[in-house]
């Protein structure tokens, strides 16, 4: 399991220095390690959350959204209709609720589908692992500046450390 | 209470009373002929339009505010805008970033869509700002007073809340003719060589 520290560290090595979003429980260690150093500026809903990601990289910010995957479907409208047409980047990192239908029902659509939401969207994605941590982040970066658009990073239950309910 | 129809300024002319107190501050314009209005009145690399995502312009004010502290940042917002991202004023107004001066130029309808009326005709948007935790809130729709209270706001710590009462004239203005992409850099640039 990756260690919730680990994880910001990665992220900040790859130039990452504004972190927003909204809570999520598989994300909540993460939150946690972003509260404790006063990285993080939260959000009240996830299309605000990547509204306000876009105004601090038009301050010349690098910024994180954390969102639940059922935010994905409240931030839809922002990133095709701001972050693609803008080219406005940011990473994102969403966790993967309802992965193989194994999640409260309420997250089993969202879960089925989300891959082929963000492909439809032209989003790329790809899946942490603890194995992969390094290529994923590097990979993040890479496509960050390639292409200036959103790029996501898919958490499943697990992967991450999280605080214990 | 509703202001009397016969001292409310014009968008157009609210907005040109504020053009003139500013400098080189930035400004995040919503979407709508809002946008497109202040590209014909008043363009400058340090304005950003937006084409889309109704309700979020004062987030993006909010998260250029705390990119550059050091400068103070505003947003031109409409009554449908605020009503649709309301939530954001609870986030500036626990955040209380100094350096935010929300304008929102009222006009009671979506302007933009057929005049349908707004609800801003019966909830008195300043009030929801201060509430939120705005710091400075004020109601506004004369010319001296909408050119008295920005003045204050641009030399006072904030987040500001600027409500402007206005009528429903539009500018016969076209579309933002900047590519977004292409105003994407150009904000960008003027935002860095203003922290230089």
């Amino acid at each position: 399991m990756i260690e919730s520290d680990d994880f910001v560290r990665a992220l900040e090595g790859i130039g990452c220095n504004f972190f927003t979003g909204v809570p999520d429980m598989m994300l909540a260690g993460i939150i946690d390690v972003l509260g404790e150093r006063r990285l993080y500026t939260p959000a009240v809903r996830e299309d605000e959350a990547l509204t306000m990601a876009a105004g601090a990289f038009l301050g010349g910010k690098i910024p994180v959204v954390l969102m639940e995957n059922s935010g994905l479907g409240k931030a839809m409208n922002v990133l095709m209709s701001l972050n693609l047409i803008y080219t406005i980047p940011c990473v994102m990192v969403i966790s993967w609720r309802g992965f193989e239908g194994e999640d409260a029902s309420e997250h089993l659509v969202m879960g089925q589908t989300m891959p082929q939401l963000l492909d439809t969207i032209r989003i790329p994605h790809r899946t942490l692992s603890e194995q992969t941590l390094d290529h994923d982040v590097q990979w993040t970066a890479k496509t960050f500046m390639e292409q200036r658009i959103p790029v996501a990073l898919l958490v499943k239950k697990g992967v991450v450390k999280t605080l214990q309910p | 209470m509703r202001p009397e129809e016969g001292v409310m300024q014009s968008r157009a002319q609210a907005m040109q009373a504020v053009f003139g107190l500013v400098t080189d501050q930035p400004i995040i314009f919503c979407h709508g002929m809002l946008a497109r209005e202040a590209y014909k009145l008043n363009d400058r690399p340090q304005n950003f339009y937006m084409i889309g995502s109704a309700g979020g312009a004062a987030s993006i004010g909010l998260g250029l505010a705390l990119a550059h502290p050091e400068k103070k940042v505003l947003v031109f917002d409409g009554d449908g805008n605020v009503l649709m991202g309301m939530s954001s004023l609870a986030t500036i107004g626990g955040l209380k970033p100094k350096n935010l001066i929300h304008v929102v130029f009222d006009n009671e309808v979506y302007g933009s869509t057929g005049n349908q009326p707004t609800y801003s005709r019966l909830i008195r948007l300043d009030h929801v700002a201060k509430a939120a935790g705005y710091v400075n809130v004020e109601r506004v729709w004369e010319r001296e007073d909408i050119v008295y209270e920005c003045k204050s706001m641009l030399n006072q710590d904030g987040p500001s809340f600027l409500l402007i009462k206005v009528n429903e004239q539009i500018e016969d203005a076209d579309r933002v003719a900047v590519e977004p992409a292409d105003m994407t850099k150009r904000f960008r640039a003027a935002c860095e060589s203003r922290k230089a």
